[in-house]
């Protein structure tokens, strides 16, 4: 028994910080205001603006994990295999591990001092190329196309990487046989090294979309609050029950975490396919 | 291998485009305060504003709290667990892994939903609001950033654990008569040096521009203030975006040197 008690304290820290406040959630979500079980907040979800916070969240992860995932892979094969020098490749490798962490409020000003209304590069298609992105084009910083942009920049040194060791664990062995064998280099990708790649590929995207999915930080301090997704959302929520129902709430969080269970199930899924071919 | 590749190349500069000018633009901007003038100015001024000084230092104080709490927590138990109980290597991998289920935004609800008001056990009262007072506030906001830095500390401590013979040398010092304080304290800390403090930086680099948990629990912390300068002022932000990168990114890049790129990420986006 005693031997039980060095772990004690752990878990009675999870128990308070993880496990009570998450099941509470869970189980205010199938609560109404009297405490009385029911399934209407859940039902309820489907009421305006939810259902659309949760497609605009749903469309701009998939966005970013897609291009971020297929653009990540392009540049984590130029570093790995593609012939960039070494000593350009570790400097970008480090990068890559810092870019990763940056997120929230300084990277919103680090966007909005770029391509902001009055942001570097605007200014600079303007004077230079005379192209007004604002007013001729539409463009804003501060909507779907802009949110994704800025997202990119944890997403794609997040796919390099995951992926730069698993290009490096594609044997050079298996290139040499299709060599032998006569195939091309289009062969070799397409019938080899991609079907060995595909898990590790798809299931880094997957964790690409959880990391957009479940951003808040980013988004509230580029957009003010002002774009329709599940984290404001839920801000807006805790800051002053917008939607007049805190058991609405609840659901909506519940909602949130089933997402994010489903993608890490899905992740781990993928990634044990891909620890048959690649350790 | 070693032949000239167009592709590579143009993807790679593609890439480091897209990533140099939003560094080259704040920096840029930060130095333009003055009209037709490079010049400090805008962080001059962000520097004098007192609560500059005081959400940042706060913002300090709350990293380091975290960061010994999370080493406390942290490194009993998975001594212990690699120890004497690997049975429950995966219980705790998995709560090590559920803050990548739960965001922050999720988290911080979570914590105010239940410490929001007395917390009670079958109708006894345990201890009261935890959010009604500020010094409480801060027991539940550094719990926050514990929960969030779990899985970099846990894993970095578990991967410095796995790569040292533990049972040999606790029978050692067991052997010379050392008791558990004493080995944990002069044996296991000195040996996982830097495992800690490559999950210290990372550390601190999630809490002191966080933004979620402190706003959520109004607590005056340096997120949230750059985050209201950003709403009223145009150049300081750019300024003390800067300043931050240079520290937050100072912190990594020796995480990055010290551990030969081993890859890391955190959830605070």
């Amino acid at each position: 028994m005693v031997v039980w008690l060095g772990v004690l304290p752990f878990f009675l820290f999870a128990l308070a910080f993880l496990f009570i406040p998450s099941s509470s959630l869970f189980i205010g979500s199938f609560q109404n205001e009297a405490g009385e079980f029911t399934l209407n907040n859940l039902f309820d979800l489907a009421t305006p603006p939810i259902p659309e916070s949760f497609i605009g969240s749903i469309e701009i992860s998939t966005f970013t994990a897609l291009f971020g995932g297929v653009f990540g892979f392009l540049l984590a094969y130029a570093v790995t295999l593609g012939g960039i020098p070494n000593w350009l490749r570790s400097p970008f490798m480090t990068f890559c591990g810092v870019a990763s962490n940056f997120a929230g409020v300084p990277l919103a000003f680090a966007f909005i001092s770029s391509i902001g209304r009055q942001g570097l590069v605007t200014r600079f298609l303007e004077d230079y190329l005379n192209l007004k992105i604002y007013d001729d084009y539409g463009f804003t910083l501060y909507g779907f196309v802009g949110l994704s942009l800025t997202y990119f920049y944890f997403q794609f040194p997040l796919m390099v990487l995951v992926m730069a060791p698993a290009l490096e664990g594609l044997r050079r062995e298996w290139r040499e046989a299709c060599e032998n064998l006569g195939a091309s280099g289009w062969q070799y990708w397409y019938y080899v090294a991609l079907p060995i790649l595909l898990p590790s590929l798809l299931g880094t995207m997957i964790l690409l979309f959880g990391n957009a999915f479940g951003a808040y930080a980013t988004a509230f301090a580029l957009t003010n609050g002002r774009i329709n997704l599940v984290t404001i959302q839920i801000g807006a929520q805790i800051r002053g029950d917008v939607l007049h129902n805190q058991n609405l709430g609840y659901a909506m969080a519940l909602g949130m975490v089933v997402i994010m269970t489903v993608c890490l199930i899905g992740y781990s899924w993928l990634q044990r396919q891909t620890e048959k071919w690649i350790k | 291998m070693k032949r000239f590749s167009f592709w590579s190349w143009l993807w790679f500069i593609l890439g480091v485009l897209y990533f140099f000018i939003p560094l080259y633009s704040t920096l840029d901007f930060s130095l333009r305060a003055k009209r037709g003038e490079i010049g400090f100015l805008a962080y001059t001024n962000a520097f004098s504003d007192p609560r500059f000084v005081d959400s940042f230092l706060y913002s300090n104080v709350m990293a380091v709290l975290t960061i010994l709490i999370s080493f406390l927590l942290v490194v009993p138990t998975a001594y212990w667990v690699n120890l004497r109980l690997p049975q429950l290597r995966s219980a705790i991998e998995f709560i090590t892994l559920m803050p990548f289920v739960i965001p922050a935004i999720i988290l911080v609800f979570g914590l105010i939903k239940t410490y929001s008001r007395p917390f009670e056990i079958f109708g006894l009262e345990l201890f009261p609001a935890l959010t009604s007072t500020s010094t409480s506030s801060v027991a539940l906001l550094v719990a926050g950033y514990v929960v969030l830095s779990l899985p970099y500390v846990y894993r970095s401590v578990d991967n410095g654990l796995r790569a040292m013979d533990v049972r040999t040398l606790t029978e050692a010092a067991e052997s010379l008569g050392a008791n558990g304080f004493t080995i944990l304290w002069s044996v296991i800390f000195p040996n996982l040096r830097t495992a800690l403090f490559s999950g210290a930086l990372l550390t601190f680099a999630i809490v002191v521009g966080e933004l979620t948990l402190a706003t959520f629990l109004g607590l005056p912390a340096f997120g949230p203030y750059l985050a209201l300068l950003g709403n009223h002022k145009a150049y300081e932000p750019s300024a003390l975006t800067i300043v931050s990168l240079a520290l937050t990114w100072g912190a990594m890049g020796l995480i990055q040197l010290l551990t030969r790129g081993t890859a890391q990420t955190s959830g605070t986006h």
